[in-house]
């Protein structure tokens, strides 16, 4: 628990650093926002022209994107210690002062920066999320709306495993990490359309190597109460999202393999 | 003449050194052609209504933007010369005998020619032997592409330079300048082929600046516009890169008259 509070001390004093700034901060917020923003115009664009994919039509795709959209913006603010954990702590040498303290080595990384402008994201995937439930017809009974929120959250819970993963390569090199931003950034882009467009050898890769399809698709297919319509049991759209924070325990124990394996550079 | 060409060859150079990030950013390119060529594929399955492109024109469009897409104004600004009016090595870069706008001007072109080069080149050959990435159609339509790119380093130079001229006044509103590459890559056709936005949004993309960066020598090289129109539309491109470089020297000059060097 204390550890806790720890972390949330950490936050705290990223956040309040970054209102040091605050016409800075508000303007990259906006700049931001434009920048997602201009992904949702490519999906109208499309639909506008071709009317649905694969008997989707946008609400149906917007509440997918809506979700993981949201999903991705918790984890982008909250993983950039990961993220940026090659350049900034293995090559500087800075690690080094980090396991001389004593307390957990995840959660003092985890915790380097709350980067608030990405949440920037989220002021445009929740009004779309919004509108998607809204226009589409669908009761939201509670244990929908439950689905909902818990998918957004087990999808922030595996992204974050993939930008501890990215931390954890670090370990071993610090050149040509930005490789991973095909899963990260790539896994957005891929998980916001439904899963059956693409082709098998590129499901399974998204069902069971990394499950982005469990805190997009298949949740989705449980809200739009079209399951059986997919050919998927009816218990798995409430059980899925529960991949996201299986993967990211999953990804702290590599983590904790590599540290094991580190060797300072001396510098 | 020649100091410019020592800026460009020195830049070009420096660039080509970064091998290992772009050999990075090359898989994640692939990686996204082929999920949007997916998501093309599935959207053309999904309709019988005629479409303003073929589908082979749009996996040629996808390849030729993973290809190229380091041309267009990525940067907000020259991270070098944001450094240099941060620090207050501005001052030096003053003292040269060369003319300031100009030097900015060819430096990014050289960073942007040898990051696309090193991109373009493995992204030909990968696409085009494997992933459906065709040739252009006729001699006349390659000649009518290579103009348009012409067009396309120049006018992306001139918009990247009026960037880093506008960060002498917006140090700390960096916002500004990062909402034009967002703008970019929505209107020169990045995220979606320009042919594919509804009807009455083409006159408007039409005028914008934007679409001479991508959308016109793409649909140049399949031939989509008939290369005959390849001087007007160069002649377009031209008048947009003149209009920035004006902008951006006049910016430039004010600024320099009022700058207060930062520091020491």
């Amino acid at each position: 628990m204390d550890s806790l509070r720890l972390y949330f001390r950490y936050l705290g004093v990223s956040v309040r650093s970054q209102m040091q700034y605050r016409g800075s901060f508000i303007l990259l917020s906006i700049a931001h926002l434009f920048a997602t923003g201009a992904d949702f115009v490519g999906l109208w664009v499309l639909f506008h022209r071709f009317g649905s994919i694969k008997g989707w039509s946008l609400p149906e795709v917007a509440l997918l994107y809506g979700m993981v959209s949201s999903a991705f913006a918790f984890a982008d603010a909250t993983s950039r210690g990961f993220a940026m954990f090659g350049e900034t702590m293995v090559r500087t040498g800075e690690f080094d002062r980090i396991l001389l303290r004593p307390c957990s080595v995840a959660l003092q990384i985890a915790g380097q920066e709350l980067t608030l402008r990405r949440v920037g994201r989220l002021s445009q995937s929740i009004p779309v999320l919004l509108w998607a439930a809204w226009s589409l017809h669908v009761v939201w009974s509670p244990a929908k709306a439950a689905l909902a929120l818990m998918t957004i959250l087990g999808g922030a819970c595996l992204f974050n495993g993939l930008f501890v993963l990215r931390g954890t390569l670090a370990f071993w090199t610090v050149e040509s990490l930005e490789i991973m931003n095909t899963v990260t950034y790539g896994g957005v882009e891929a998980s916001e359309y439904p899963l059956v467009i693409y082709p098998a050898w590129f499901r399974r890769f998204f069902t069971f190597v990394i499950p982005l399809a469990c805190i997009g698709y298949f949740p989705a297919l449980g809200i739009l109460e079209r399951t059986s319509a997919a050919g998927v049991p009816s218990f798995l759209p409430w059980v899925a999202p529960l991949a996201g924070p299986a993967f990211l325990c999953l990804t702290l124990q590599v983590w904790k393999l590599g540290v094991r394996h580190y060797q300072s550079t001396g510098s | 003449m020649s100091a410019y060409g020592a800026v460009i060859s020195a830049r070009f150079r420096m660039h080509l050194q970064y091998r290992a990030a772009a050999a990075a950013g090359f898989g994640t390119q692939l990686f996204w052609g082929v999920i949007r060529i997916l998501i093309f594929g599935a959207f053309y399955r999904s309709t019988t209504a005629h479409q303003p492109m073929t589908y082979p024109q749009v996996v040629t469009y996808i390849w030729l933007s993973q290809a190229l897409m380091r041309l267009i104004p990525w940067y907000a600004g020259d991270p070098d010369v944001r450094a240099a009016i941060r620090t207050g090595a501005v001052a030096y870069e003053l003292l040269r005998p060369v003319d300031l706008y100009w030097t900015w001007f060819v430096r990014i072109i050289g960073a942007s020619l040898a990051e696309t080069a090193l991109r373009a080149i493995p992204m030909f050959l990968v696409a085009g032997l494997f992933l459906g990435l065709q040739a252009p159609p006729s001699w006349a339509s390659a000649g009518a592409w290579g103009l348009a790119m012409i067009g396309v380093v120049l006018l992306a130079g001139a918009m990247v330079t009026l960037l880093s001229v506008t960060m002498m006044w917006t140090i700390s509103g960096e916002g500004v300048t990062y909402i034009v590459p967002t703008l970019a890559i929505v209107f020169s056709g990045l995220i979606v082929p320009l042919p594919f936005f509804p009807d009455w949004a083409q006159p408007i993309l039409n005028v914008l600046p934007f679409r001479g960066m991508l959308d016109i020598p793409f649909r140049l090289y399949m031939g989509h516009i008939p290369s005959g129109q390849a001087l007007p539309l160069f002649a377009q491109q031209m008048a947009w890169a003149v209009a920035l470089i004006v902008i951006g020297r006049l910016l430039l000059a004010r600024g320099t008259r009022r700058l207060v060097v930062q520091g020491g």
